[in-house]
């Protein structure tokens, strides 16, 4: 094989790949609603809007380490 | 802990605030300067004959876009860090003296850094290489400043009470990482006191000056890596960090959708880094890149406007904020700018597009559409927003902010389509030849045909500027404004007649 073709096999596979990798993501967004502490990506826009020092974490650090 | 109730500490935010305004101010007038310098050569003799050596077009250049990138972009980018850092992590820089004495630090760094930048700059040391101009003691200097940068961001992450990262603060890493390889790959030099020529003879010269370890097309590759990638890491990135939080944040309003946010920031990453051959097409280096750069620039536009249209959907139902808050204005204009010139981009990105605009005014049209409606707009709304926060007062006018906005909006419109104009006039004319092939045009030519624009592009400026002024007596007043308590403060910021 010289090398022109396996630049061609190289670059289909990298494709195929970035594809997966992409629909894959977006798939990964949209079914997994919940993350492991049971918390929806789009709560994750309270992190700005209740900022406070003193306001409750979306996800506390501090509740992990009770577990 | 002591019985203070904790609270968010701003010391350094204020501290950068104050450089973004001042160094926003000599960044900006030196621009006007250069301006009506284009427009009127006599200009570059403003001074006399005497400091013609200082005064001139290229002397004051580089102190231009140095001064707003390095000086005005970048401490907005250092002061909204320090401000939305601790908020999105909610922990205070109080609670740890030593990031307290690092964001100190960074800060006194920082301005010994703009120090030298200034002197050397005006004196005419320079590695000529474009928004890297600086010899290596600076480099040297810039990289601890930026080191500091980083042991602050995550300092403040190793200690934090939420935990994940905000959506901000993924930009804000990314801002830190991506600068820091650039900028250590690009400034790779070699000192010339160190060098020696071919035949064996020392070479000497001046020990601050170096030259750059790459040669011909290679170091044009690199420094254009690099220039993409500063725009990309300096003008994008961060300023987009800030309009997720702060837009917002101002209008109480939940981005639109956080999914969006997360697959835009990864396909921006992902793309950015590889469209810098954009900036040399038809030059010596590989087809192949030319057209990679390319190719890559034109798919640029899906995670860009991912972003501003996250941003402009922010405000879904709630379009009367904008027209009631000049500060919400200045962000729905910021992300639409943004909008617009990520469609620029990718236009002149093409090649045979790219054949017209290359080298004319058009791309200096496409530059100023960027950094005055989208970064410099952003910029001041976020210390519009943190100024009530930091001094527990409210901004001392609003109508001062509207006119602001509207005398700076129709600044820059002015400063874009006269440029656009000039550019592909100037490109049309550049290749214009008879049947022979013999060019139409020389080069005075054009410069004459131009002179409308450039003068309608200093005027453009010079509107910009005077808003920026506006901008900075108001922030001061605010300083010393009616006091107020923290419940006005938990999202629209309250403002003075
Ligand atoms: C999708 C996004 C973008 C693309 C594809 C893009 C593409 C380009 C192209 C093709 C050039 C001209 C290169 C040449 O012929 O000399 C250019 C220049 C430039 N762009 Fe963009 N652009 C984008 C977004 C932006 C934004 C948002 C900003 C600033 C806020 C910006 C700032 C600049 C600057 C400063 C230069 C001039 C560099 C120089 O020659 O010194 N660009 N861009
Ligand atoms: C008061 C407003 C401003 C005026 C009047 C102004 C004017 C100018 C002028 C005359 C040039 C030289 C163009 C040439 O060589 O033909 C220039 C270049 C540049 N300016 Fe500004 N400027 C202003 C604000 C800004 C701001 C706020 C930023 C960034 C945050 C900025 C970034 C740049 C950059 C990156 C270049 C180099 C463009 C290139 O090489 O293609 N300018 N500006």
């Amino acid at each position: 094989m010289d090398i022109a073709q396996l630049q061609a096999y190289g670059y289909f596979a990298l494709t195929v790949f970035l594809v997966i990798g992409l629909y894959g993501y977006i798939y990964h967004l949209y079914s997994k609603r919940k993350n492991s502490d049971g918390v929806d990506y789009e709560e994750y826009s309270n992190m700005a809007l209740h900022d406070d020092i003193d306001d409750t974490p979306v996800a506390s650090i501090s509740d992990d380490k009770k577990k | 802990m002591e019985n203070r109730p904790l609270e968010y500490d701003y010391t350094v935010t204020k501290m950068f605030m104050f450089t973004t305004i001042a160094l926003g101010i000599v960044g900006m007038l030196i621009g006007v300067i250069l301006a009506f310098q284009l427009a009127y050569p006599g200009l570059n003799l403003m001074l006399g004959e005497g400091l013609a050596e200082y005064t001139n077009f290229s002397r004051l250049r580089p102190l231009h876009t140095d001064a707003v990138i390095f000086g005005f972009t970048l401490s907005g980018i250092f002061a909204t860090w320090y401000y939305v850092g601790q908020r999105v992590l909610k922990v205070s820089m109080a609670e740890s003296k030593l990031l307290m004495f690092l964001g100190k630090l960074h800060f006194w760094l920082y301005i010994i850094t703009v120090v030298a930048v200034v002197i050397s700059l005006f004196a005419g040391v320079t590695t000529s290489k474009e928004y890297a101009e600086f010899e290596w003691p600076i480099d040297i200097a810039i990289v601890v400043v930026w080191v500091l940068f980083g042991m602050s961001i995550f300092g403040l992450i190793g200690i934090r009470r939420e935990k994940s990262l905000y959506i901000s603060v993924w930009y804000y890493i990314a801002t830190f990482l991506g600068i820091a390889m650039l900028y250590l790959f690009n400034n790779m030099e070699i000192p010339t006191i160190m060098a020696s020529a071919p035949d064996g003879s020392h070479v000497g010269g001046n020990w601050w000056h170096s030259i750059s370890m790459y040669a011909g097309t290679n170091d044009a590759l690199v420094q254009w890596w690099y220039g993409h990638n500063a725009v990309a890491f300096g003008f994008t990135v961060p300023i987009v960090a800030m309009i997720y939080y702060f837009l917002p944040k101002e209008s109480g309003q939940a981005i639109y959708s956080y999914k969006l946010s997360l697959l835009s920031f990864w396909g921006l990453m992902f793309l950015y880094l590889w469209a810098g051959g954009h900036h040399l097409l038809y030059s010596t280096v590989p087809d192949w890149m030319q057209t990679m750069g390319s190719i890559f620039s034109v798919i640029l536009i899906l995670p860009s406007w991912g972003s501003a249209i996250n941003m402009l959907l922010t405000m879904k139902g709630e379009w009367q904020q904008v027209a009631a808050s000049p500060l919400i204005k200045f962000m729905i204009l910021a992300s639409t700018f943004y909008m617009f010139s990520t469609l620029e981009g990718p236009i002149q990105a093409i090649k045979s597009v790219n054949a017209i605009a290359h080298f004319t005014d058009w791309i200096v049209g496409h530059v100023h559409d960027g950094v005055l409606g989208w970064v410099g707009f952003m910029i001041m709304a976020a210390l519009f927003h943190m100024a009530p926060r930091v001094f527990k007062r409210e901004i001392y006018s609003k109508s001062l902010m509207t006119s602001q906005f509207w005398i700076q909006t129709l600044g820059v419109v002015l400063y874009f389509t006269s440029m656009w104009i000039a550019g592909i006039t100037q490109g049309m004319m550049w290749r214009a030849h008879d049947e022979f092939g013999n060019l139409a045009y020389s080069f005075i030519d054009t410069v004459t045909v131009l002179h409308p624009y450039y003068t309608i592009r200093g005027v453009g400026g010079l509107l910009y500027l005077v808003g920026f002024f506006m901008f900075a007596y108001n922030i001061y007043k605010t300083m010393s404004a009616r006091p107020v308590e923290e419940s006005e403060l938990q999202s629209a910021s309250p403002m003075g007649a």
